[in-house]
């Protein structure tokens, strides 16, 4: 059973002035899973990404990586492990191309342990999973300037980013956000794909419809709290979790 | 309805798609047109000594040589980092005093002192910039700002180092071409190693760490390191200058510490144009020049440059570099919408 | 007890060299580099208006203040506006028109010892064993007093009442109809004729010198980093604690060591507690 988990998180508490943003949450993740993430806005989500990300520190709690204790430690470090995640609002290097943009992860210690000097030229292995996230291969697409891309490309950027690192856990901070139905419909199958070559997948999302169709297990958050986690059939019926959503009935 | 609405549309220039890449070599013009630009740069640096009229102008490119190291720095730092340090005068005087007492009191000789007073005096000022890192760009620069004022009251106050009259009689440059086709080759050298560190892939990690370093530290990218680095060549590269001072006039004294080190490279960058890395070297070709000519004025001509600074700032003017990079590159002509 | 006095109407004038610098940064989050040169500039024209011109002194004081009150929104109007919101750019902007403004009084021949202001009232009196001239008492009374009508001004008045909100919330203000442009523009205006006021009160203790005007500037930008900035109280804390230890420095270790506790104490509080002792500013590390 404990094989299995590859995140543990207990108890995590944080507060930013008056407000407690993430109340006591704690639940597991197991290896090669999609996990949902859902709640209605301010609900804690994105904290809760950032505090196992090591991007804000926890006032109490901890978070476990198979053996390893992340809170605690820098967000660099963390990645390092092979826990990376997105940022809702894609944030690329704007003065790059989009090849120059995935020399960065390329260019971590995580790759450099692992790689070494087997990786070859950077910006070729860079282009190859440029491709794989569904950039043409060909001679300008990837040599745009990153401030010239559509919502679309800088969400499959942001999620190369990621895969540059060769992680095995990847937590996607709204993923679907600002897509269009069809584009989001093109990246559910990668998501998939990655699922399906091992990866662990922990999904924040507000586009409940989308994340019902790949998630395995859903959790549900509200005013910091973990209400709900469960197969995303039996959290459709749950009486709390419409009640978080829809108020009061 | 007659109005004529036109705009000015701006298109590369044929040739300039001709030789996009690799087709640069295709033709004998392609080439030329693609290496005129840094072919003449480089020769006109080298050459300028030979044309000038007089040996006071021969030393007047010296010194804008030490200036173009403290603005090629300072944009280095500021358009490829995004730390804007305003403590050149920091460097100056920390490399003009290692090389300075190194050469008084150790009677070290000029080949020594200087690649010394680089790399030591680029560490220490690291050293004290380090802490100042991790915290928001305007208090860096505030506390950059701070330090030279900060070092030149401890050194008079402990009356060290010459203390208020400084330590003159150093080693000097054996005579004007060694000193000018030194001090030349060596920017030469800086300013192109630079240009090519920014498109090696540690640089390139330096410009994403500008772009949004949460995003590198999310990339297993220890920015704090990268930072320390890139000042660190900063640093060397501002003492470098610093020492090369105290060698031309054999003489090092409080004035290294002096606010004009600080703002001639920002002013020098703005004119010549940010994040090119050559227009800050044409910037102080261009300033330095005209403020000897002010020297005559005193204290006028750091008003001179002050006000054009403060002036280019807030206009926002793209600088020369880009505005000729324009030119050659594009052309434009008046098209109706 | 001579320390205790002495420590008490240095701070005070601290506070007052201080509280143009922090009422423009608490309102328009900008810093305004140019401070010292406004300080000094207040100094030579109140000289000239009373030794050239041969106006009276207090007119020549109105004068200068209201000058300056101009040319500090002058220079937002014409310059800073154009460079809001970037920090480094405005810090930059300024400092050039600082050093340009100070540079050229220096130009001119504002150097030497001869350029002083007379003190409002001369003589001094014996306070608890301590000679203290008049000068040095009127100081703090000025300064109290500035406090106090600072403090109704920006409680009591319409104007100030936004000058506050501004520095709360800018766009929560924006949306209540208040134009920060205007604001700083009036930010700066006010900023600039408290330096001014410091400047006629502490002038004449001494020469006016285009040092001097480096110095305010530097004095300026510790008393509010060290005390915090964003809040009063922290212009307070932070000119008692460099107030006292200057004149400590300058009792027991030497007077050339003053200027380099000053930037000691600086650095120090960036990097141990940037926000400073009683900051409200939080968001001084870089994070998410």
């Amino acid at each position: 059973m404990n094989e299995n988990i590859v995140l543990q998180v207990k108890g995590v508490n944080k507060s930013f002035g008056g407000v407690k943003a993430v109340d006591n949450v704690s639940f597991n993740v197991f290896k090669g899973e999609i996990l949902g993430i859902i709640g209605p806005n301010g609900s804690g989500k994105t904290t809760l990404v950032n505090l196992i990300t090591g991007f804000v520190k926890a006032d109490s709690g901890a978070v476990f990586s198979e053996g390893t204790k992340l809170t605690g430690l820098t967000p660099d470090k963390i990645a390092g492990l092979g826990i990376v995640r997105t940022f809702q609002i894609p944030r690329p290097y704007h003065s790059l191309s989009a090849v120059k943009n995935l020399v960065v992860p390329l260019y971590s210690s995580r790759i450099m342990r692992t790689i070494g000097g087997k990786l070859g030229d950077r910006d070729t292995v860079a282009l190859d999973i440029l491709e794989e996230i569904g950039f043409e291969r060909d001679a300008h697409v990837p040599y745009k300037l990153a401030s010239a891309f559509s919502e679309g490309y800088l969400k499959r950027l942001e999620l190369a980013r990621c895969l540059a690192l060769r992680p095995h856990i990847i937590i996607m901070d709204e993923l679907f956000s600002g897509l269009s139905v069809s584009e989001i419909a093109a990246m559910i199958p990668l998501v998939e794909r990655l699922q399906m070559n091992g990866m662990t997948i922990m999904m924040v999302e507000h586009r409940v419809r989308e994340l019902f169709q790949i998630a395995h297990r859903v959790m549900v958050m509200n005013f910091g709290e973990k209400i709900g986690e469960d197969i995303p059939e039996k959290i459709l019926e749950s009486e709390i979790v419409k009640q978080a959503y829809l108020g009061v009935t | 309805m007659d109005q004529k609405i036109g705009r000015n549309e701006r298109l590369d220039r044929g040739i300039k798609v001709r030789t996009e890449g690799i087709y640069a070599i295709s033709s004998w013009k392609g080439m030329a047109y693609a290496l005129l630009p840094t072919f003449s740069f480089v020769l006109g640096m080298l050459i300028l000594p030979l044309i000038v009229p007089s040996m006071t102008w021969q030393r007047i490119m010296t010194i804008s040589c030490i200036f173009a190291l403290l603005a090629l720095s300072f944009d280095f730092l500021a358009h490829f980092v995004g730390i804007v340090c305003l403590g050149g005068a920091f460097f100056t005087g920390v490399g003009g005093y290692i090389s300075g007492v190194l050469n008084s009191a150790f009677g070290l000789p000029m080949v020594i002192t200087i690649p010394i007073a680089t790399i030591a005096g680029g560490a220490i000022c690291t050293l004290f910039l380090i802490p100042c890192l991790p915290i928001r760009g305007i208090y860096f620069a505030i506390v950059s700002l701070m330090y030279p004022i900060l070092f030149h009251r401890v050194i008079q106050a402990l009356n060290i180092f010459g203390g208020t009259d400084g330590l003159p009689g150093l080693a000097t440059f054996p005579n004007i071409w060694v000193e000018l086709y030194f001090i030349i080759p060596m920017t030469l050298l800086f300013t192109f190693g630079l240009r090519r560190l920014v498109n090696e892939d540690f640089g390139i990690v330096l410009r994403a760490i500008k772009d949004n370093d949460q995003a590198v530290r999310a990339s297993n990218i220890n920015i704090a390191w990268y930072k320390t680095k890139a000042v660190f060549i900063a640093s060397a590269i501002g003492c470098f200058a610093g020492a090369c001072l105290a060698h031309l006039y054999g003489w090092v004294g409080l004035s290294l510490f002096a606010l004009d080190f600080s703002i001639f490279p920002i002013a020098a960058t703005v004119v010549g144009g940010a994040g090119t890395l050559v227009g800050p070297i044409i910037g102080a070709f261009i300033l330095a020049p005209l403020s000897e000519m002010l020297r005559a004025f005193g204290p006028l001509r750091v008003v001179f440059y002050s006000l054009i600074l403060a002036g280019l700032v807030v206009y926002k003017t793209e600088g020369l570099v880009p505005f000729l990079q324009r030119k050659y590159h594009q052309f434009e002509h008046w098209t109706e919408v | 007890m001579n320390i205790f006095i002495f420590g008490f109407v240095n701070s005070v004038i601290l506070a007052l060299t201080a509280s143009g610098f922090a009422l423009v940064y608490g309102v328009s989050r900008l810093a305004n580099f140019a401070h010292g040169a406004l300080y000094i500039l207040v100094g030579f024209a109140t000289w000239l208006f009373l030794n050239r011109l041969g106006i009276n002194y207090i007119v020549s004081i109105l004068l200068s203040i209201i000058i300056v009150s101009v040319i500090g929104a002058g220079i937002y109007r014409l310059f800073l506006i154009r460079v809001k919101g970037m920090p480094a750019s405005e810090i930059i902007a300024s400092l050039a028109l600082g050093i340009a403004i100070m540079e050229l009084f220096r130009w001119r021949g504002f150097i030497s010892e001869a350029y002083m202001l007379p003190p409002f009232v001369k003589g001094s009196v014996s306070i608890a064993g301590v000679m203290i001239d008049w000068q040095r008492l009127i100081i703090i009374g000025v300064g109290l007093a500035m406090m106090c009508s600072l403090w109704l001004f920006t409680h009591y008045t319409k104007v100030g009442l936004s000058l506050r909100a501004i520095a709360q919330d800018k766009h929560a203000s924006m949306m209540s109809g208040i134009e920060p442009d205007r604001t700083a523009v009036i930010s700066l205006a006010i900023g600039s004729a408290l330096a001014g006021v410091a400047a006629v009160v502490i002038l004449p203790l001494g020469n006016i010198t285009v040092e001097t005007g480096y110095m305010v500037l530097t004095n300026a930008i510790a008393v509010c980093i060290i005390g915090g900035l964003g809040s009063w109280a922290g212009v307070f804390a932070g000119a008692f604690l460099l107030g006292f230890a200057e004149i400590l420095t300058a009792a027991f270790i030497g007077p050339q060591w003053q200027m380099v506790v000053v930037l000691l104490f600086i650095i120090l509080t960036l990097i141990l507690k940037p926000s400073g002792l009683l900051g409200k500013q939080k968001e001084l590390e870089e994070r998410v």
